[in-house]
Formats: C-alpha cells, sequence, structure tokens
C-alpha cells in the first residue's frame, strides 16, 4: 500500500470543504502533506528507519469582534467532511475569544493559482534511497576493515503545501528536501570527523567523494598540535559559515529592531536599516527561486509572530538582498510590521545564500592561499548570549584543523567560540566560492542554504573543549 | 495513582482493534516483535506582546504506528489514520521496511524482558487546561502583562503559555496493552528595559517551571508534594521590574574566578545538560554521534568514575509528583521505575530502553523510551533526573552567608555543551553580588563556563529540602529525526568554589 492511501480527503477538497463551511468574514486553509523517509546508522550498522506520513490542516478564522478583527487558528488531522467542519467552527470560537488583531488587513486577492493546484501531494519512500543504501553497505565494508565506525543519517522529505482563502488564493508548493549526514571515528574514536550534503534528492549524494573527504581529515587528526585558546583567524566551511549565517538571517527581523531590542536597533530609534554593518563584500540574500534550492514562492504560516502575520497568507515572497554589499538594506517584515517601521514589506523565504564579491575557489583551493588558520568543520550548540551584539556562544565539532602556508598541517582540540555573525562581517580576510551546503546544526529546520568558505580575522575561540 | 480517567474520546477509538489487527499481521509476516502505539497529541500555544495576543495556535495530531523486529532489524511506519485497516497495513509497511534493511544491520537487536502490564495512568492535574475557555487564559495572561506594563521601567512584555494534553495507547506481541494521559503546562513573561540615550537593553523572564500540571497550576494553585509546588505568580511578577529596572544599571561583571551559590531555577539546566545527557547509554555507547554525540561518561567508567564531590546524589526516575517525565509505563511497556545515576560522586547507573539493556547485559530497562508522537519511533529519552538535597542542608541564606566574595545565580537563559559533555557554557536571569555573605546588588553580563567534572567536583554544600524545586523544559531535543521531550529536574541550590566567570561583553570584543 502507497502512502497516499493515506491522504483520506484529497487537499483541495479539505480547502474547498473548509471555506464551504466558513461563516466568518474571511477563512485561511492551509494543508501541509508530510511524506519522509529516513534512515539512521551507528557503530556501523543501520539503528532506525522509518517511512511516514503525515496531512495537518490550519483553519484561520478572521472574525469581526468589537474594535476590529480577530483570528483564530486551529490545527488538526482530518478524516471525515465532519472532522473538517469542527476545525471551522473551533477555529471560529478561538477568533471570537482572541480580541482585535494589530496585524489585521485585508486578505490579499487577485493572485494566479498554481498551475499545479490539482496535483496530488508528492511522496516520499524509502525507494530514494536504491542506490544509497548499497553504496552505504560498501562503505560499511571498507570501514569494517580499517577499524572506522561510522553513525549518519539520510532523510528524504516532501512537504506539499497548499492555501486557498475566501478571497479565491489557490496555491500549491512542493519542497522536496533531502540531507546525508555522516560522522566517522577512528582510533579508539580518539578521531572524529564528519561531512554533510543538502539537495532536492538523495539521489544525487556521491557516498564514495563524502567517504574519500571523512578519510582525508581523519588522516589530517593523526598529528595533534596544541593550539591556546583565544583569537585565531578561522577558516569556515561553507557548513560553519551556514550555521552563523543563518541565526544571522532569522534575527534579522524588523519588529524587535524598531522596539530596541534587537542587534539591528539603531541607538535612540529606529532600525539600523541602510547601515554599513559589514564588509562591502558581503551579501546575504534570499529568493523562492534560487536554482537547487527552490522554496515556497508565498506566505504561509499558521500563526501571527514578530516576523509574519495570518492576514499576509498568500502573498508572494520575492527575491531579497537583506544586506547588500555590506549595508543592511531589509529587515523581515510583515505588512503590518512593515508600517510600523516604516520598512518595505518584505516576508522571508525558506532559504538564504551568501556572497562575498570576487570571491572565488573551492574550500581546498581556499587553504591553499592561506598562511595561518585554523579550518573549522563546523558549529554545534549554537545560542544567543547577547541579543545587543547577536553574540553566540557555541562549539566547534568534528575537527579543527592548524593551516599553514596553504596546508593542513594537524589537528587542534575543539574550542568553544564566543562570536558574533554580526562581528565577523567586519573581519571577513578571504573566501571562496559560494556552494550549496548543509548547516550542521541548523540542518534539522533549514537545510536550503548556500555559503561559501570565509576566513575571518581574530575569531574568539574563548576556551578549550576536551570533546573529540 | 490519579483518580481521574482517560478522557473517553481517546478510549472510544477502535485501539484494540487496531491492536489485533496490527500486531497479528506482523506476526504472520515473520516479526518477532511487534508493537503498535496510538497516540492523541492536544498542543495550545498562545503568545502575547503588550497585553495583546500576537498568535495562537490549537494543535491537535494523531495516529498511529507499528514497530517490528525482524530477525533482529527494526522496522517502522505510521500513519494519521486510526482504524484496524489502517494499522494492518502499517504493519506491513513496517516489515517491508525492516527487510530491506536487514542488508545494513549487522548488529541484531534484542529487546530485555518485561512483565507484561495492563492498565490505565492519568497524571495528577485538577483542572484541564483544554477545558479552560480560550479567552480565560489569553485574558489572564493579559492581565498579568499589564501589571509588568504598569511599571515606568518596562518598555515591553511578552508573554506565553502552552499546555499539553497527550493520551498514548500501548500494545505489544507479549500481551502488554496500557493507555495513559498526560497534562503539563508552562506559562512564562519576560519584560524587556531599555535606556532610550544609549540603546541598551536587559531582558528578564520570569522563573516558574513548566509542570506537570493542570490550569490551577497558572492561577497559583495545587498541592505541594516533594520539590512540586505551587507557584505564587503575582509575588514573581511583583518583583520583576524592580528587579530588571536594577540590572538595566547594575555594573557589568569583572571575569575571573568567583564562588557561586546557583539558585534551582539555573542549577537544574545544568543538571540537564551535564548528567542527564551525559548518563544517556544509548550516547554514551555511540548511537547519538552523528547528532547529539557522546559523552565523557563511557560504560567502562561504571562505578569508577568521579563525577562529582561526594555531596552529589543524581537519581533518574519516572514517578516524581508533577514531574514532566513521568509516566506509568514507558513507550516500550515498561513500568515507571527511580533509580541511582550518580552516588557519592560516582557514576553508578544509566537510562535504559529495552535494546540498551538486553545490549548492556542487564535484565530489565529502567523504563526511558519515548516516543513524542506517532509519526515517531520510540529512542531512549531523559527521565526526571534530580540532583538530591541533603537532609540536614542549609537554606538558600545559610548558602549565601556561607560565601565571603562570589554571585548568586538566578534563572535560566542561554546555555550550550559540546558534542562529549565536557564544556559548558551558561547564563541565568539574576546575578546578584555576594559580599562577605550578603546580597551586594546586582552584576549584569555574566556566563559561567565549567567542564562538567570541575564543575560538580567544585561543589562545596548541597541545600536541604526546603531549597529543592522540580523545574524543568518542554524542549529537550534528541535523535534523529528530530524529536522533542519534557523533562523535570528536581534541585537544591548549591554552592560551588572558584567558578570560571565570564564577561559576555567582553568576549563579545566590545
Amino acid at each position: 500500500m502507497s502512502t497516499q492511501d493515506y491522504f483520506v480527503i484529497r487537499p483541495q477538497e479539505i480547502v474547498e470543504r473548509a471555506l464551504a463551511s466558513s461563516s466568518s468574514r474571511a477563512c485561511v486553509v492551509i494543508v501541509s502533506c508530510r511524506s519522509v523517509a529516513n534512515m539512521r546508522w551507528a557503530r556501523t550498522t543501520l539503528t532506525t528507519n522509518g517511512e511516514t506520513s503525515h496531512v495537518s490542516v490550519s483553519v484561520i478564522a478572521l472574525v469581526d469582534v468589537e474594535g476590529g478583527v480577530a483570528a483564530g487558528s486551529i490545527t488538526g488531522r482530518v478524516a471525515t467532511s465532519e472532522d473538517i467542519d469542527a476545525l471551522v467552527v473551533s477555529a471560529e470560537e478561538a477568533a471570537h475569544h482572541g480580541g482585535p488583531a494589530e496585524d489585521a488587513r485585508e486578505l490579499v486577492t487577485a493572485i494566479e493559482a498554481s498551475a499545479d493546484w490539482d496535483d496530488a501531494p508528492e511522496e516520499a519512500t524509502s525507494a530514494a534511497f536504491t542506490r544509497l543504501a548499497p553504496d552505504l553497505g560498501a562503505v560499511f565494508s571498507a570501514a569494517r576493515a580499517d577499524d572506522i565506525e561510522h553513525f549518519g543519517y539520510a532523510e528524504q522529505a516532501i512537504i506539499t503545501t497548499y492555501l486557498g482563502t475566501s478571497t479565491g488564493v489557490r496555491l500549491r508548493f512542493a519542497g522536496p528536501e533531502a540531507r546525508l549526514e555522516l560522522t566517522a571515528k577512528s582510533h579508539g574514536r580518539s578521531r572524529s570527523v564528519w561531512a554533510g550534503r543538502a539537495d532536492r534528492t538523495c539521489a544525487s549524494f556521491d557516498l564514495g567523494e563524502l567517504d574519500r573527504e571523512l578519510r582525508q581529515r581523519l588522516q589530517w587528526q593523526g598529528n595533534r598540535i596544541e593550539v591556546a585558546s583565544g583569537r585565531h583567524d578561522a577558516l569556515l566551511t561553507p557548513s560553519a559559515t551556514a550555521d552563523l549565517m543563518i541565526d544571522l538571517y532569522w534575527n534579522s527581523i524588523a519588529r524587535p529592531a524598531h522596539e530596541g531590542r534587537s542587534v539591528w536597533s539603531r541607538p535612540g530609534g529606529g532600525t539600523r536599516v541602510g547601515e554599513l554593518v559589514g564588509d562591502p563584500r558581503f551579501s546575504l540574500s534570499s529568493d523562492p527561486a534560487m536554482p537547487g534550492l527552490e522554496a515556497s514562492p508565498f506566505v504561509a504560516t499558521i500563526s501571527s509572530s514578530a516576523s509574519g502575520s495570518v492576514f499576509d497568507n498568500g502573498s508572494p515572497i520575492g527575491a531579497t538582498k537583506w544586506i547588500d554589499h555590506g549595508v543592511l538594506s531589509h529587515l523581515i517584515t510583515s505588512r503590518f510590521t512593515a508600517e510600523q517601521a516604516s520598512l518595505e514589506f518584505r516576508p522571508d523565504a525558506e532559504n538564504v545564500r551568501v556572497d562575498v564579491e570576487s570571491s572565488h575557489g573551492t574550500l581546498d583551493e581556499v587553504i591553499a592561499r592561506t598562511d595561518d588558520a585554523l579550518l573549522v568543520t563546523c558549529l554545534w550548540y549554537n545560542r544567543v548570549v547577547d541579543p545587543q551584539t547577536l553574540l553566540l556562544t557555541g562549539l566547534t565539532r568534528d575537527g579543527v584543523y592548524v593551516v599553514r602556508d596553504g596546508e593542513v598541517i594537524g589537528a587542534a582540540t575543539n574550542f568553544r567560540f564566543n562570536d558574533s555573525p554580526v562581528g565577523i562581517l567586519s573581519r571577513i580576510v578571504d573566501a571562496g566560492a559560494t556552494v550549496p551546503t548543509l548547516a550542521r546544526e541548523m540542518g534539522d529546520y533549514f537545510n536550503r542554504a548556500a555559503m561559501p568558505p570565509m576566513r575571518i580575522r581574530d575569531f574568539n575561540f574563548s576556551t578549550v573543549s576536551q570533546a573529540n | 495513582m490519579s483518580q481521574r480517567q482517560v478522557d473517553a474520546d481517546f478510549l472510544a477509538l477502535p485501539l484494540d482493534a487496531c491492536a489485533d489487527a496490527a500486531l497479528a499481521h506482523a506476526q504472520e509476516l515473520g516479526a518477532g516483535h511487534a508493537d503498535i502505539r496510538v497516540v492523541s497529541l492536544r498542543t495550545s500555544m498562545l503568545n502575547l506582546r503588550d497585553a495583546r495576543l500576537d498568535g495562537a495556535v490549537l494543535d491537535h495530531d494523531k495516529g498511529l504506528s507499528v514497530r517490528v523486529l525482524v530477525d533482529g532489524c527494526w522496522g517502522f511506519a505510521a500513519s494519521d489514520v486510526i482504524s484496524p485497516d489502517a494499522a494492518r497495513a502499517t504493519a506491513a509497511r513496517a516489515v517491508a521496511l525492516a527487510r530491506v534493511s536487514a542488508p545494513l544491520t549487522t548488529r541484531r537487536v534484542v529487546l530485555a524482558p518485561e512483565p507484561v502490564h495492563i492498565g490505565s495512568w492519568v497524571s495528577a492535574y485538577d483542572i484541564d487546561p483544554f477545558a479552560v475557555p480560550e479567552n480565560e487564559r489569553i485574558a489572564l495572561m493579559a492581565d498579568r502583562s499589564s501589571a509588568l506594563l504598569g511599571h515606568g521601567a518596562i518598555a515591553h512584555v511578552d508573554a506565553s503559555l502552552m499546555a499539553v494534553k497527550e493520551q498514548t495507547f500501548y500494545a505489544d506481541v507479549a500481551g502488554t496493552r496500557t493507555t495513559q494521559q498526560r497534562v503539563r503546562i508552562q506559562g512564562e513573561w519576560q519584560a524587556v528595559a531599555i535606556d532610550p540615550d544609549s540603546g541598551a537593553f536587559e531582558t528578564m523572564s520570569t522563573t516558574a517551571p513548566p509542570a506537570g500540571r493542570g490550569w490551577e497550576y497558572l492561577l497559583g494553585g495545587g498541592d505541594e508534594v516533594g520539590g512540586a509546588r505551587p507557584w505564587d505568580w503575582d509575588d514573581e511578577i511583583g518583583r520583576l521590574p524592580e528587579l530588571l529596572g536594577e540590572k538595566l544599571t547594575a555594573p557589568s561583571v569583572e571575569p575571573g574566578r568567583y564562588d557561586v551559590v546557583i539558585d534551582p531555577s539555573n542549577l537544574w539546566l545544568t543538571i540537564h545538560e551535564s548528567v542527564g545527557h551525559a548518563t544517556e547509554l544509548d550516547r554514551a555507547l555511540g548511537y547519538e554521534a552523528n547528532y547529539a554525540g557522546t559523552s565523557f561518561a563511557t560504560p567502562d567508567q561504571l562505578g569508577l568514575l568521579k563525577y562529582g564531590s561526594p555531596l552529589m546524589h543524581v537519581t533518574g526516575d519516572r514517578v516524581a509528583a508533577h514531574g514532566l517525565s513521568t509516566v506509568g509505563w514507558d513507550d516500550e511497556g515498561v513500568g515507571a521505575q527511580s533509580w541511582d545515576l550518580v552516588r557519592d560522586g560516582t557514576l553508578v547507573g544509566y537510562q535504559l530502553d529495552r535494546s540498551m539493556a538486553a545490549e548492556f547485559d542487564l535484565p530489565r530497562s529502567n523504563g526511558c523510551a519515548y516516543a513524542d508522537s506517532a509519526i515517531h519511533t520510540a529512542i531512549q529519552r531523559m527521565p526526571n533526573v534530580s540532583l538530591q538535597p541533603i537532609a540536614d542542608g542549609p537554606s538558600i541564606e545559610g548558602l549565601i552567608a556561607g560565601v565571603e566574595d562570589g554571585i548568586y545565580i538566578v534563572g535560566d537563559k542561554s546555555w550550550s555543551i559540546d558534542m562529549q559533555r565536557f564544556n559548558f557554557q551558561f547564563t541565568g536571569q539574576q546575578f546578584h553580588r555576594i559580599k562577605s555573605g550578603k546580597l551586594a546588588g546586582q552584576l549584569k553580563d555574566v556566563a559561567y563556563q565549567a567542564t562538567t567534572t570541575e564543575f560538580w567536583g567544585s561543589m562545596t554544600a548541597v541545600g536541604g529540602p526546603s531549597t529543592y524545586r522540580l523545574h524543568g523544559a518542554f524542549n529537550c531535543g534528541k535523535g534523529q529525526p528530530g524529536q522533542v521531550a519534557s523533562v523535570s529536574h528536581g534541585c537544591p541550590a548549591a554552592a560551588f568554589e572558584s567558578v570560571n566567570i565570564l564577561n559576555s561583553v567582553q568576549e563579545g570584543g566590545r
């Protein structure tokens, strides 16, 4: 039996039934069909796996109440038409309880329906691993012969979103996401390395290439070099860059900036939009149409927040340069917060890209032109310590390597870092070409990123971590 | 055990029929072990900004999953349709996946035995939060927000309320069939103060813990059992503006080594990260190495590793009253238990599920399997992990009186720890300077950083039962695909000597 059989009612029918059932001023229905196949391994053996399908239906009722319009949002699972009707009633009740919403606006209209609106939800199955599984078996066999242990995870997911509104909007987006992570350990687990990839399909992953990368790094760890904590030049891989830049992107929200409680707040009031905030070569952008990193081109949110509004559902998401050649150009807004902060309406897209002008070369080529730096494989457990500067703390993980005169000469310990993704924008020494990557930590939630390797001057490796 | 019954709407689902269909079909297809879970999970989230509703979501997630062992290989599948037909088909998908996985599985999974259990269990709460109209819940959050906004020092107030009702039916081929219902709730208010001239700002949040209780907890009610106590919201919210105003103008800490007294509202998180996660056996064996990491507390050191000072006694349990990890049975049908993890400062135990127990040659799991929804498979998750108080230990005032020159740390904020649970760094909500055994005003920009065994080895005093409180979190993450779990940590106040204090502004290079 296919997982398709579990989509009891077609998503389009759910949308139409809910909208027809609504008696409120306006209504938004979002059906999210998530299909996932995954496999996980540890100690060079498969441990868990799964194939799951999940359909969630969100009804957002917009009702007239004293003083304005209120929103009520209910999410649930539906198996019958009566379930849909019950969700609508619950959403309308919730709206009446909520009081007038300050972000209330008319719903968008005149949006052309998606050409694939009538298509069924897309599906991920373990067939996605047809090529990967035997390749992984070969890697396991070779690893056992060389006393290398393997740990990792592969996932193929597809989320198909249907959005309908009482103002006639009918939009659909199917977003495939695949990721592969491998950790290898050797020499009694005293050496540990990681490599990860993100793409739209698991079929594109080259396990042989990843295995060669892992083995090279295990070899690098054969020579341990003592490096004291403190400020050193850091050569961040695209993955490490991604973890810092996704944090920066997610914290680029207009409302807290306008309210004076963000790194993007201007002392005395207002935001820092228009200010030079970093190296003039640096740009950070998002674009739903970014090739290979395609993301939903419309707003689909089940709850208002600092960064979005349920009243904006269906609004197009365009390409935005948030930081353009070092200048903070836009912050994430809803129509409401854009008016509040006197900024343009700029909803965020679920992808992000960093470019450093004139940068070039692969990571290996950047290493070859680096005289003295610590190469950081990836970052982990990153948390905001000081929102005024967006100071983050976190740890290097699975490999910090000493680069001298264009070569990796050995491995250092791991370190705890304390530094700011805003602060480092003014300390870019060198960068390579931008490539798709998987952020080690943020990749769990956000895996459409393209980043360059970046060399950062005086990165704060605050203390030594004994972890390996 | 609670006198409540599991709600009728959950019991009205075809639970036994689904179990019969799934388990029989899995066995027909060759599964040696099979279990089924039917889960209904209601989550309500309210967010208010400056006493106005900002966002509200009510989510009702339900579905079933079947997990099988075929020739020692796991297979798992899930569906959000709860019917015997769907259960039977899901069982077939799980068996098929187990067979597909076999070529890559070299270590055959064995489950530690467990007696058969048949029963029902409901957590202890008075008022079902989902029975309280949303407008009443919003009004309470807004009233307390308004009380804060009434003070001149407060520029903004963010408030959040999260309530969860989790209903689980579990059945396996051995004959266990259990039904459970758990309710938990968390409320938080965060005040923001801004210096308009400099643009500097500070925040301060309430320190009330989440609890395995109902709406009565938000009203300040509920019973007192051990470290689980009602919370005096009005008192804490009433004190917040003055504390925040003082913090905004407080001196920035001089980095260096300090003696510290840590309040349970902060120390619970240090226990969670440096003891709770480090004593997960699956992690210690390497099963989380790609994601959450491993542990310095490896199995070869069981009974030998000096984890901390002889005052350190840490337990694991799934039975604490109002605990967030408290259950009747875990998600593998194992009865709830309690046990020692660290005794007299030495590592003596681990958290287990049935496969980990078998792999470690133990006769029985201590019941730490949990899945956060129907669509995820059960993995080993954290029980309530608690630092025990000293029976005749001092009060918080007594602990502070024993410090000549130090810092008293209250409330949790940012947290970070490395992949083997060695190096950690935490901040907090309030940092009170201690001089000659007395509080002497607040400090700001404080973070404490240490290595786990060094930190616990520096524990010089542990508070008595009067200081013991049950804190915890709703959002503990682990596993791939990622899962969240809620967990409590009983914790007294405690004193530590010569802890490394960082200045977060200086760390940022300002």
